[in-house]
């Protein structure tokens, strides 16, 4: 490894956080607190938090003796970190280049209408969040979107209409 | 170590590393392949292999014939795809309700079920086994080649194959210069985009002095449309690690990275199952295969920059900063990750490397054209008949690409353009169909290899706004660390929103002439440097239709919203009402049996008329979208 390993500090040491992160001792588990290491522990802070809140960047930053701001800029530059808490169902609409000629854009405008939100935003309720992702590779299928886990294909402003009906009524 | 020492510890090292228990395929037992891709997921693959699984079970089949699930097939508009082994039947959009059917025609029995083989579009003939398809037929599969026909999560698969023959072929010839030699002499090339030579890449990152080097792979496949590099690190991860490794030990590194985007978990997952794998057999880690050779891969999943496909941005990324590109030179070869040596190619490149090593440089070369030797993979998209994954000799020409493997245009389309290389790349129209692909065949049509997306597009594609919409793309994507590329794209699509809304003026096309020159030239890096290639190439061949939009407010795809109205044909128009019921904003009234009456002003345009007339309205032609100033009835 070419990087220096830094002495860690003691997470003892470090002022008692709240609300307190249960996990954290999973976030940097395997970690050896090299700066190479700031993208993954943010990325397995999001994959246990759902989110990075205020305090999951403070700790990274204290953790890998980094400013608070360092951290805060390398998280923001990235697409995949979200700063605020996700909706109970993730909605994610595919933008790329077979989904935008197949008509994308009339998806994500119908969940904007229906839902009361747009592309990174919440809805009052905590119920969905909607994200307009560049491709989610399966272009074959275009426009995709997918709700949850679940993959819906060869969209159409109906058959999504139908999807968030049936949604509302489960 | 003495030479034939090395040699017999090397050879005992790769027996050792095979498990004999281990299940191989084409060892001659009856298979059933099921695609495991992305796509063929999405379309129902679990569910499928459930059925066979349980349709097994029931006939008491499960120790005569075996279910694997293996990499992309490339078909993807099929999916879930099933090919039987060792007959090559293929079988095509299977539903768990065509399992008993499938086992009962093809593997109780020695036939086919006819009804549910691939159907030609074009001639309507049913055909039964893979080789025969038109779109296998034009193709040839050699980085692919596995990819269909092992199990991506079995090691001893690959190794029953051919796998790692290559690595121990450079380990005991013990010549890195050799082998970098080969690599140059075999005239293999950037598979990544700019289509660099990889031999000459090897050879400063050799001769660059350091005690650390590293070898990195870049599977940051961020061109949206792009799907290859996935496809081979889903399909045979081996194949991309025993590349590294032969690179990392031509120049004398003892550690690489694999930068892998985070949505594909897939890759992600498979990439290092094989990993270790790898390393429990000996064949990663201290010692490779009983050599002296040490090297060890880490994975770094990317967090979703496109810029982080450039090879400085992404170095900076592993280092866990804002992957932002920097000048160069150096060269990452000189200068590169954590500030040393480092060699960095992409997942296509190196899967061409055991190949070449195990033909020889000169069966490498003799495919594909004289300075763009081997094969390269595809993409292919859009309004096209067969789309999927395809890999054709360098110097194909499109045409052959997209109408014969490609099955041509989609019934009842036109053929528009073909746009390459995604948002660094260019459209080409009907008239280069025959231009053969090649780096410099392509890059004179002003477009790109790229790294291998191909979308097909018809008349229905506003070539306005689609160039609008890469430049979108890229103005989004841009780290904004230099000024030409950050102001500049951000400029060249407010020019073009301006000529999408109607309000352009035709002084605008000179300007964007001019400021895509400058941004071309000015910028820091490849993605700036390139991102006006749709706005320049669409301009070259598709100048009419930017003039159309801007003196006759005309949009003839009928794309652009603000230059198209909705209107309802009275006299087709049955009063049903479907439409009634689904727009968002009641801009359609009307009472039962009477034509309805669409109001424009309230109109947003949001097709959802117009898609329930054609597919739920007793009249189904009712709705017209029509640009402005042309007239229909």
């Amino acid at each position: 490894m070419a990087a220096v390993t830094r002495p860690q500090p003691e997470l003892d040491d470090l002022p008692a956080s709240s609300p307190p992160i249960d996990p954290w001792a999973q976030i940097v588990q395997g970690f050896d607190g090299n700066r190479s290491d700031l993208v993954p522990v943010l990325q397995r802070a999001q994959s246990l938090l759902g989110y990075l809140p205020p305090d999951a960047v403070r700790r990274v930053a204290r953790w890998l003796r980094l400013s608070e701001s360092e951290v805060f800029g390398v998280a923001t530059f990235y697409a995949q970190f979200r700063f605020t808490p996700p909706g109970r169902h993730h909605v994610r609409i595919c933008l790329g280049t077979a989904c935008h000629v197949k008509g994308g854009v009339q998806m994500l405008e119908t969940i904007q209408r229906r839902l009361g939100v747009g592309a990174g935003e919440t809805t009052a309720d905590g119920e969905y969040d909607v994200e307009r992702v560049a491709c989610l590779g399966c272009c074959a299928l275009a426009p995709v979107l997918t709700l949850d886990e679940a993959i819906h294909g060869q969209m159409s402003v109906l058959k999504l209409q139908g999807i968030l009906d049936a949604e509302a009524s489960a | 170590m003495r030479a034939a020492t090395l040699v017999r510890h090397v050879d005992e090292a790769l027996a050792k590393a095979r498990d004999p228990r281990a299940y191989i395929t084409d060892d001659g037992k009856a298979e059933i392949r099921i695609c495991a891709g992305t796509a063929c997921h999405s379309s129902g693959r679990p569910a499928v292999t459930a059925a066979f699984k349980e349709e097994l079970a029931t006939r008491a089949l499960v120790d005569t014939i075996r279910v694997v699930e293996t990499g992309c097939h490339g078909f993807c508009e099929q999916g879930p795809i099933v090919v039987l082994w060792p007959s090559g039947l293929f079988y095509p959009h299977v539903r768990p309700e065509d399992v008993a059917g499938i086992v009962e025609a093809s593997i109780v029995n020695d036939g086919v079920l006819q009804k549910r083989l691939y159907k030609d579009p074009e001639t309507k003939q049913r055909i039964a086994h893979e080789k025969e398809i038109p779109f296998y037929i034009g193709q040839r599969r050699r980085v692919l080649a596995l990819n269909g026909k092992i199990d991506p999560y079995s090691i001893d698969d690959y190794l029953a194959h051919g796998g790692y023959t290559a690595l121990a072929k450079v380990l005991t010839d013990n010549d890195p210069a050799g082998v970098v030699e080969e690599i140059r002499r075999s005239g293999l090339r950037g598979r990544g985009g700019a289509g660099f030579s990889t031999g000459t890449k090897w050879y400063f990152a050799r001769s660059s002095h350091g005690e650390v080097k590293y070898v990195v792979c870049n599977a940051d496949e961020g061109d949206p449309g792009a799907f290859m590099d996935r496809s081979v690190l889903e399909g045979n991860p081996h194949v991309v690690l025993e590349g590294m490794m032969i690179a990392a030990f031509a120049i004398g590194a003892s550690e690489g990275y694999v930068y892998v985007r985070h949505e594909y978990q897939f890759a992600v997952d498979r990439l290092r199952k094989a990993l270790a794998q790898a390393r429990e057999r000996g064949i990663f880690g201290d010692g490779v295969l009983g050599s002296e050779f040490s090297f060890d891969v880490r994975i770094t999943e990317g967090a979703g920059a496109f810029v982080c496909g450039e090879e400085t941005a992404l170095m900076a990324s592993i280092e866990g900063r804002r992957g932002m590109p920097r000048t160069r030179p150096p060269y990452p070869a000189v200068e590169g990750l954590f500030g040393k040596p480092t060699n960095i190619n992409n997942v296509e490149t190196y899967a061409n490397v055991p190949w070449i090593i195990n033909h020889g440089a000169d069966a490498f070369a003799a495919e594909g054209t004289p300075t763009s030797a081997g094969t390269k993979i595809f993409s292919l998209t859009g309004k096209v008949a067969n789309s999927g994954l395809v890999e054709v000799p360098m110097g194909a020409s499109l045409r052959h690409v997209i109408f014969e493997i490609g099955g041509g245009m989609l019934p009842g389309h036109h053929f528009k353009a073909v746009q390459l290389g995604g948002p660094s790349g260019g459209c080409l129209p009907e008239s280069l169909l025959d231009e053969p692909i090649d780096f410099e065949s392509l890059a004179a049509a002003g477009s790109m290899m790229g790294s291998g997306g191909m979308v097909v597009v018809d008349d229905s594609t506003c070539m306005v706004d689609f160039a609008r919409f890469f430049l979108t793309f890229t103005a989004e994507e841009s780290c904004g660390k230099c000024a030409p590329c950050r102001v500049g794209t951000g400029h060249l699509v407010s020019i073009l929103d301006a000529i999408c809304a109607g309000k352009g003026e035709l002084a605008d096309l000179d300007r964007l002439e001019r400021l895509a020159r400058v941004v071309k030239s000015g910028s820091l890096c490849g993605l700036g440097q390139t991102a006006p290639n749709p706005v320049l190439s669409s301009l070259r061949y598709f100048r009419d239709e930017f003039e159309e939009h801007i003196v006759q407010k005309r949009c003839r795809a009928v794309v652009c919203r603000d230059l198209v109205v909705y209107r309802i044909i009275p006299g087709k128009c049955t009063g049903c009402q479907r439409c009634v019921q689904v727009c968002p904003t009641e801009a359609i009234t009307g009472p039962r049996a009477d034509a309805h009456n669409l109001d424009p002003d309230k109109c947003i345009k949001c097709g959802s008329c117009y898609e329930v007339c054609r597919f739920d309205a007793i009249a189904g032609d009712a709705i017209l979208i029509e640009s402005r100033g042309q007239h229909a009835d």
